[in-house]
This record gives structure tokens, C-alpha cells and sequence, in this order.
């Protein structure tokens, strides 16, 4: 059984970052030339450690599968970046910012991590403007704040609904900086398939060229994985098509311990699903709950005849309507959490209120501020979202209110790390979303770039270096010795394998299945029965793909098929992971909702005594189950309370 | 609806395509095109064909993988819209679609309706950023800048990189990407410093990786999903010629 020592410094909350920097050991300039670091992933997390290691001076190789580093899922993000700067003067603070990521992470996320991370939001937003980022501002020439979910501050700094590319921009800049200058190397269209460790140390990765379908190692002092979350388990998420799971799965499977993966957040304000050949779900940011308000019909009759196409939203009065939020959490209103606000939606579309023409639907309607702040306005904040809502459903929600329904958006879970960033494997650091560090059971909005740009840009080129101080002996690793051979073999064997198979159903069509398994016993509500029910399907699904998955094509140049197929044998996998940690894990707790444990509210009901811990799964081999590690999270420095937002 | 699909497929960069003609039936109006194509592709694994590749990833309009000739137009038919998020509902019962990768001298074909974009890249990394180390910079409100100055950088830095603009303009001039970096950085005070330099380098990149000259006819500003305006190209023009002038 791997130990877990999450190596948090000693002392007062507030000094541990600074006397872990004021201690640690740093690498001089000659010997940082003598060191290579693999990065794996360019978004947010990836693009901001390989630019900001490779102007330390170390020698980065950089890995995405997409044609661009610029493209990775990370651009996709819409709403917002969090920082306590307190620019509003409106009362925030680092210990606001960091009170507020523990509460909203339902008490399961680790104090003095969660710490650092509001200590340090600051500087990412004073980065990104040296960048030449184009944050939204005021007439002042100042930068603008808006809100977000499970906050009573406006802490949100956003470039028009496109924050995400703005900020991802501003990383690959500096990434194509030291691209230029020659201490960051790039593959592009090049997957991770697997990892190389000697002597149990992280020493390199096995990739896969999409393109020429060659299989290559390459050697690292240390390994950095930022490849993002596994969202695409579900099939159906907002992640990007390609967002995958399999490098941290492969770094599971060779001994790093994955934290949480029960721990998924669903995103109450997406388009709802409309057809059997949809692909993907697509996000409406939070942002908008600033000025969209949430109803459905308060008469069922009402809502069946919305249903029926016999009534428009426009056809129900203000008095028979139910704005669930603002009536159950009359504090927070709209902008409650994400997993309250989709829960709640859920209840509603369950008790049969839904709209559109599934029910499972309900309304965000911009009426009444279009009314006060004019069409103008709401345009200039958010009229790239209303555009993109029109082209998908042919509706204008300036005229009628748009219907949403909560999706897989995020995963708090992932592998499991020390406060170095470090994970149980010696060398191998995961930072952004592949990691379970910063969000608990549940992540505030605006909160994972904030968490990405800050592992990146200014942690992990910290930690790293205690790692690497007791490297700089460690000569250049040959890549024909016989760990890295052996690895690549492995990796082979199983495409080899994979290809072999030859049977009638498609890798989609497998993954469809897992999806919808996940979504219904996985997903926005769980139960131990379900659980049961999901575990056994996935075990004949695994069966079934493993001996009918149909896979045209050549190895040996682009085959897409080889590529999805590899990585749904891992979401497979991990899939059976998560229905095992939520069936282990007897409360509710954030995104991880069990029917069994509920106040007579239908709230959550968290259970400290007995699962106040961060549950971190061992892989044993193939034929026996995973051991589940736990790592107690002792509270110092604030109360545990209720989450309460009303 | 039902449509007939004339699809390029090419094995790789070396091979000579040739257009494959298919036909797919019930297509929801609702699917976007890739869906669409995802459908299509479902029915040529089911065939026992190697299915069309294509680039995607978000499917949301903003990672620029997509991109796609659509009856002789970059992203098809609709206004300011990315291939992913072209609906269906733009097509008919009956249509003939004519799919084809982008046609550029830079941006060699990899497989069917795949492109080699990495030029791009190549000219972001001769100067499209501005130089700052992460670390000691001055607080982000240090320096007020006009609201409409921070707006008109954000038009410009919406490009998504998608090389519509190359694949529409009959000189295959990459003018409108390069302008957008250049005055978004340029209208900014943090990236004014380095305007001109900025300008002379990604142009001389641009000429050697064989895009072509600029003559004007805006065709790209047209196409562009993001509606990147071609005033960007003035802005830089005027950037360019300082810089000459201080030669
Ligand atoms: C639609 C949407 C909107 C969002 N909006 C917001 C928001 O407003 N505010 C907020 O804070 N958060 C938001 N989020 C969440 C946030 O965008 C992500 O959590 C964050 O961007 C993740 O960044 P990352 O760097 O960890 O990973 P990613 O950006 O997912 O990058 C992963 C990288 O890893 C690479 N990769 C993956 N697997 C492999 C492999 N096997 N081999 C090689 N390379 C690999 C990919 O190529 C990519 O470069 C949003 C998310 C979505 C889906
Ligand atoms: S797939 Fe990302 S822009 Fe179309």
C-alpha cells in the first residue's frame, strides 16, 4: 500500500507557502540546462509550466495530441478567472477567496493547497495583462468584475464570454516564446500512451504520432502531466471531442494513486440534449446566471402544454411562474453552486415542471435585465453566448428565454497529489484539471483556470525544483535501455491487440454505451443500488468492446478510429472506477449526490465523521481490485459547517 | 433529409486524392455538419470503410480545428460560423454537398479533409507575443487603458487560428492572421513597445513559409468565423512602415 504524505509545511495557514518557498531547495542555472522536464498538455495548466520552466532555463518537451498547442480544451472556456484582488472594494479577500473554494467544495478539499492558490490568483491576473490579455474593463480604463456562482463578490475577471482563449492565448505566447528560443521543444499531434518508470522513479512517456502512427519514447528528469479531466467518460460532456483520460489513467496503472474520481461536477446550464447523432453538449457559461433568471411553470398543466408545443414561455404569467432558485435559496438566488443549482433543476424536471419538448428543460430568461440595462448591454456582455445558442437551437434568446439542463462539465477528481503537486510516483507531477487538488466535491465557477494558471506559472516551478535538486547527478537516460524498450512494447502490444480484434460494433457506439450507463446510475444522483447495476454493465461492456470492437484502417499513418478506441478502453476502465468510489463513499457530499443521504430539504447530507477524507485508489493488477488509500483532511483553520445558501 | 455527399479523399500527404461520392439518408436538420459527417462515418465503419478524417476537437466554435470547403466556400454556407457550428438546417432534402480540405500552398493536405497548419505556429513563434517572463510585473491595474482600445485588442485577438482567411484569399496570404496579432498587440500598451519589431518579423516568416501577398480584395474578412475586420490589416500596414522607415 503506497503511504500518502501530503507534505503540507508546518506553521500559521497563511505563512506556509512562503516558508515552504523561504526553505525549499532550488536548481542553479548550469544545472537546470542539464535537466529535461516532459510536460504533458498545453492548456491553461501545461502551456504556463513549459513556458515558465523553459524561461528558467530547463530543457521542456511539450506534448498535445491537437495540430496546435493553442487548441487545447482549455480555450473553450467562456465565464471567467477568479482572483482576490478586491478591486470592487466590495470585501474580498485571500481568505474570502479561499473560504469560499473550501465551502464550495463541500469541506473535501485540502486547507493549505486551497490557500495557496487564492495567495497566488492575484499575480495570475497582473501576468496575463503584462501578456497583452484583453480583459474586459471600464470607462476608467480599469479592469471590469463580475460575479459567479457560490460567491458574494464580484472576483471575476473575463474577456467577453471567451476567457478561456484569452488567457490560452496569452500562455501559448509565451510558450511560442520559448518555443523560438529553443528551450521548449513541441510535439503537437502527439499522444501519450504510456509512462516509463525506473527504478520507480517517472523517467519518460511512450507517445503515439498521430500522423505516422509511430510509437517513440522520450526521457524527462521528471514528468509533468496536465492532460485535463475525464469528463468524456459520459460521452456526452462539454469537454472537448479529444479530451481523454489516458494519460493519467496509464500513470494509475503504473502506481499513482487517483483521488476522488467519483467527483464530477455537472454544469446546470447547458443545451439540452436534443437527438440520438449529438456528439457533444455545449455550455452556456455560469456568467449568465448574473442576469438570466431560472423558472419553469408553477402548473403542471402548464408545463405539459409548453411540452406539447400548445404554450410559449411568453404565454405564462409572472404569477405562475416558479423561480425555484430565488424561492429555495433566497441568499445566493441564481447564483448558488453549480451543484445545487443542478440538482435543483433536476427536482423540478423529475416532479414533471420540465419544459421543451423532453421536459427535461427549464428556462434562464434575460427579460426582465434586458428591461433594465436595454439589449445593448447584455449584448456587449455576452453576445458571443447568445449567437452560439441561436446557431444551435434556431431560437433568439434576446426574444424568447433560452432552455438549459445540467451536463457533465468538470472533474474535481483525478490523480491524486502531495502540496508539491507531486503524485505517488516519484518525479511524476499533475497539475490543471488532472489533478484532484484544489475543488473538493464540488468547484466554484471561474475557478479551474484560476487553479490551471496557478500550478503552472507559479507552483509547480517551485515545487519542481525540490524534486529536481537531488536530480542534477542523474545523467541523460538512453532510451534504448531496457525499461523504456519494455514499456513501448507493452504500449504496442495492446494497439496490436486493439486492432486484432476485428469484430462488428464501433468504438462510438461502445462509448455511447458507457456514457449513458454513467449518466444514469453515475451521474447527477447516485444510490447503492444503481451503483451495483453500473458496475455490472460496465464489466459486460468492457467484455463486449474487447472482443467486437471494429477498427478500420492502418496502423501506420492517421487512423482516428485506433485513437478513440484507445482512449474508451481506458474511460472504460475508469468508468468502473468511479461507480466503485461512489458506491464506497456512503454520503452526499457536492457533485456526489446519494439518494440515501438527504435532509428532509432534499439537500446533501455530508458525513465528517466518518468521510472526511480524500480517497485515493491503488492499482494492483488486472485481476484484483484497487485499494482504496485515504488521506484525512484535518481542518485547522475554519469550522466545518453545513453548506448553507439560503 | 436525405443528401448526396462528394467528399475528397486522399490517403496521405504523397497520394493523389480524388473525390469518393456518398449518400446518406434521414439526416436531422437540427445535427451540425460534423455530426453529420460522424453519422456518415458510422455508416463506412459499418461498410468496412476507413472513415473520412477530418480535424475537430471542441465543436464549439473556438478552437479553430475545424475547417472545412463546403461547396466552394470556407465553413460553408452561413455567415460567421465555424464548420462545427454549421447546422444542417442550411442544407435541403436532395442537396449535393461538395466537401474539400483547405487549398493553400502552406497548408499541405495530411489525409482527406485533414490540413497541415503548423505554419501558423511557426509564424506566432517569430514575435506574436510579448516578451515578459512569468514573475515581476506590475499589478494589473498599474496601467489604465481605454475601454475602447482593450475592446478593439479583443476584436482582434478573437481569431481562432482556423486559416479560413488563407484558404478563401485567392494569394493564399495569411494578411488578416497576422494583422490581428499584430494590432492586437499593438493597441495595447503592454505590447506597444515591441509593435514594430513584431511586424517586420512575422512578415518576413510569413513570405518564407510561402503564404502569398496581400492585394486587398477582403475576400478573407467575408469568411471569417469570428468576423475579424480587414481595418487590422491599415493597423498593421501602418506598423510595418514605421518599422521601415526606422531601418
Ligand atoms: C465549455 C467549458 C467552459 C468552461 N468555462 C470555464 C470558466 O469560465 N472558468 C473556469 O475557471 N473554468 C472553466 N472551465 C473549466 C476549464 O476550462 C478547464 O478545467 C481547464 O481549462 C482545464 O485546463 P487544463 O490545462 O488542466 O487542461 P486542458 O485545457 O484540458 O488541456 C489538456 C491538454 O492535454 C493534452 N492531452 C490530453 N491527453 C493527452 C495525451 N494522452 N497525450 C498528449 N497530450 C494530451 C491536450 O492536447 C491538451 O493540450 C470550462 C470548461 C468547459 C468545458
Ligand atoms: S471544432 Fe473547434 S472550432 Fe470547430
Amino acid at each position: 500500500m503506497s503511504k500518502l504524505e501530503s507534505k503540507i509545511p508546518k506553521g500559521d495557514l497563511a505563512k506556509k507557502w512562503t516558508n515552504y518557498k523561504a526553505e525549499q531547495k532550488l536548481v542553479n542555472p548550469a544545472n537546470k540546462r542539464k535537466l529535461d522536464i516532459i510536460v504533458v498538455g498545453t492548456g491553461l495548466a501545461g502551456a504556463s509550466a513549459a513556458a515558465s520552466l523553459g524561461e528558467l532555463g530547463f530543457n521542456v518537451k511539450s506534448f498535445c495530441y491537437q495540430d496546435s498547442p493553442r487548441r487545447a480544451h482549455s480555450i473553450a472556456a467562456q465565464g471567467g478567472i477568479n482572483a482576490a484582488k478586491n478591486y470592487p472594494n466590495d470585501g474580498d479577500s485571500v481568505y474570502r477567496l479561499f473560504y469560499d473554494t473550501i465551502k464550495g467544495g463541500d469541506y473535501r478539499a485540502r486547507e493549505a493547497n486551497v490557500y495557496r492558490l487564492a495567495e497566488v490568483s492575484s499575480n495570475i491576473i497582473d501576468q496575463c495583462v503584462a501578456q497583452g490579455v484583453p480583459f474586459a474593463r471600464e470607462y476608467g480604463g480599469l479592469l471590469s468584475n463580475r460575479s459567479f456562482g457560490g460567491a458574494q463578490v464580484s472576483r471575476t475577471f473575463y474577456a467577453r464570454g471567451q476567457t478561456g482563449q484569452q488567457l490560452l492565448l496569452g500562455a501559448y505566447g509565451a510558450l511560442n516564446r520559448q518555443i523560438a528560443a529553443g528551450s521548449v521543444k513541441m510535439y503537437p499531434r502527439t499522444e501519450m500512451i504510456d509512462l516509463v518508470l525506473v527504478e520507480g522513479k517517472a523517467r519518460g512517456i511512450v507517445t503515439r504520432n498521430l500522423i505516422t502512427g509511430e510509437i517513440d519514447t522520450h526521457f524527462g528528469h521528471a514528468v509533468v502531466l496536465a492532460t485535463g479531466g475525464y469528463g468524456n467518460v459520459f460521452f456526452l460532456s462539454t469537454n472537448a471531442m479529444g479530451s481523454n483520460a489516458s494519460a493519467a489513467w496509464r500513470a494509475y496503472k503504473r502506481g499513482a494513486n487517483f483521488g476522488n474520481p467519483c467527483f464530477v461536477q455537472i454544469h446546470p446550464t447547458c443545451i439540452p440534449v436534443h437527438g440520438e447523432y449529438q456528439s457533444k453538449l455545449t455550455l452556456m457559461s455560469e456568467s449568465l446566471r448574473n442576469d438570466g433568471r431560472i423558472w419553469v411553470p408553477k402548473l403542471k398543466e402548464d408545463a405539459e402544454k409548453i411540452r406539447k408545443g400548445e404554450l410559449n414561455p411568453g404565454d405564462i404569467s409572472e404569477e405562475n411562474r416558479d423561480y425555484y432558485l430565488e424561492r429555495r435559496y433566497p441568499a445566493f438566488g441564481n447564483l448558488v453552486p453549480r451543484d445545487v443549482a443542478s440538482r435543483a433543476a433536476k427536482e423540478r424536471c423529475d416532479a414533471g415542471y420540465g419544459v421543451g419538448s423532453t421536459g427535461l428543460a427549464v428556462y434562464l430568461d434575460f427579460k426582465s435585465s434586458i428591461e433594465r440595462l436595454g439589449e445593448d448591454k447584455i449584448r456587449e456582455r455576452y453576445g458571443n453566448l447568445f449567437q452560439m445558442y441561436e446557431k444551435i437551437t434556431d431560437e433568439d434568446p434576446y426574444k424568447t428565454p433560452m432552455m438549459i439542463y445540467p451536463a457533465i462539465h468538470y472533474t474535481m477528481g483525478g490523480l491524486w497529489v502531495d502540496y508539491e503537486l507531486q503524485t505517488t510516483i516519484p518525479g511524476l507531477f499533475a497539475i490543471g484539471e488532472a489533478n484532484f487538488s484544489d475543488h473538493g466535491a464540488n468547484r466554484l465557477g471561474a475557478s479551474a483556470l484560476m487553479q490551471g494558471l496557478a500550478d503552472g506559472y507559479f507552483v509547480l516551478p517551485y515545487t519542481i525544483q525540490n524534486y529536481l535538486a537531488d536530480e542534477i547527478h542523474t545523467p541523460r537516460m538512453d532510451i534504448n535501455q531496457k525499461e523504456f524498450i519494455q514499456t513501448t512494447q507493452e504500449a504496442k502490444e495492446k494497439l496490436e491487440k486493439l486492432l486484432s480484434i476485428k469484430g462488428k460494433q464501433s468504438v462510438d457506439s461502445f462509448h455511447k454505451r458507457l456514457g449513458k450507463i454513467m449518466w444514469d446510475y453515475v451521474g447527477m444522483s447516485r444510490s447503492k443500488e444503481g451503483l451495483l447495476f453500473a458496475l455490472e454493465e460496465i464489466k459486460k461492456i468492457k467484455q463486449e468492446f474487447w472482443s467486437d470492437v471494429r477498427i478500420p484502417g492502418d496502423p501506420a499513418s492517421v487512423n482516428v478510429e485506433l485513437e478513440k478506441a484507445n482512449r474508451v478502453a481506458d474511460f472504460i476502465e475508469l468508468g468502473e472506477l468511479m461507480a466503485l468510489d461512489a458506491l464506497e463513499r456512503e454520503e452526499s457530499c457536492g457533485g456526489h449526490f446519494r439518494e440515501e443521504f438527504q435532509t428532509p430539504e432534499g439537500e446533501a447530507l455530508r458525513n465528517d465523521q466518518d468521510f472526511k477524507f480524500v480517497s485515493a485508489w491503488e492499482f494492483k493488477d488486472e485481476n484484483e481490485p484497487p485499494i482504496l488509500n485515504k488521506e484525512s483532511l484535518d481542518y485547522e483553520f475554519i469550522e466545518i459547517k453545513q453548506r448553507n445558501y439560503k | 433529409m436525405d443528401l448526396t455527399l462528394k467528399v475528397w479523399r486522399q490517403k496521405d500527404a504523397s497520394s493523389k486524392g480524388k473525390f469518393e461520392t456518398y449518400s446518406i439518408s434521414d439526416v436531422s436538420k437540427d445535427s451540425s455538419f460534423l455530426e453529420m459527417l460522424d453519422v456518415l462515418n458510422e455508416q463506412l465503419i459499418r461498410e468496412n470503410i476507413e472513415p473520412i478524417a477530418f480535424d475537430h476537437d471542441c465543436r464549439e466554435g473556438i478552437c479553430g480545428s475545424c475547417g472545412l470547403f463546403i461547396n466552394g466556400r470556407a465553413h460553408g454556407p452561413d455567415y460567421e460560423t465555424t464548420t462545427c457550428q454549421l447546422h444542417m438546417r442550411k442544407f435541403k432534402h436532395g442537396d449535393t454537398i461538395v466537401i474539400e480540405p483547405w487549398r493553400a500552398k502552406a497548408f499541405p493536405v495530411i489525409k482527406d479533409l485533414m490540413v497541415d497548419r503548423s505554419a501558423f505556429d511557426k509564424i506566432l513563434q517569430s514575435g506574436g507575443f510579448v516578451s515578459v517572463n512569468t514573475g515581476g510585473v506590475p499589478d494589473a491595474n498599474a496601467i489604465p487603458i481605454p475601454k475602447e482600445a482593450a475592446d478593439e485588442a479583443m476584436d482582434a485577438a478573437t481569431c481562432i487560428g482556423c486559416g479560413a482567411c488563407v484558404a478563401t484569399c485567392k494569394n493564399a496570404s495569411a494578411m488578416l492572421f497576422v494583422s490581428a496579432k499584430v494590432s492586437q498587440l499593438a493597441l495595447l500598451p503592454q505590447g506597444k513597445l515591441e509593435a514594430q519589431r513584431r511586424a517586420k518579423s512575422m512578415v518576413a516568416k510569413m513570405d518564407e513559409l510561402g503564404f502569398g501577398n496581400c492585394s486587398n480584395t477582403g475576400a478573407c474578412e467575408v469568411e471569417c468565423p469570428k468576423g475579424i475586420s480587414i481595418a487590422h490589416i491599415a493597423r498593421f500596414n501602418r506598423e510595418f512602415l514605421k518599422a521601415k522607415i526606422n531601418d
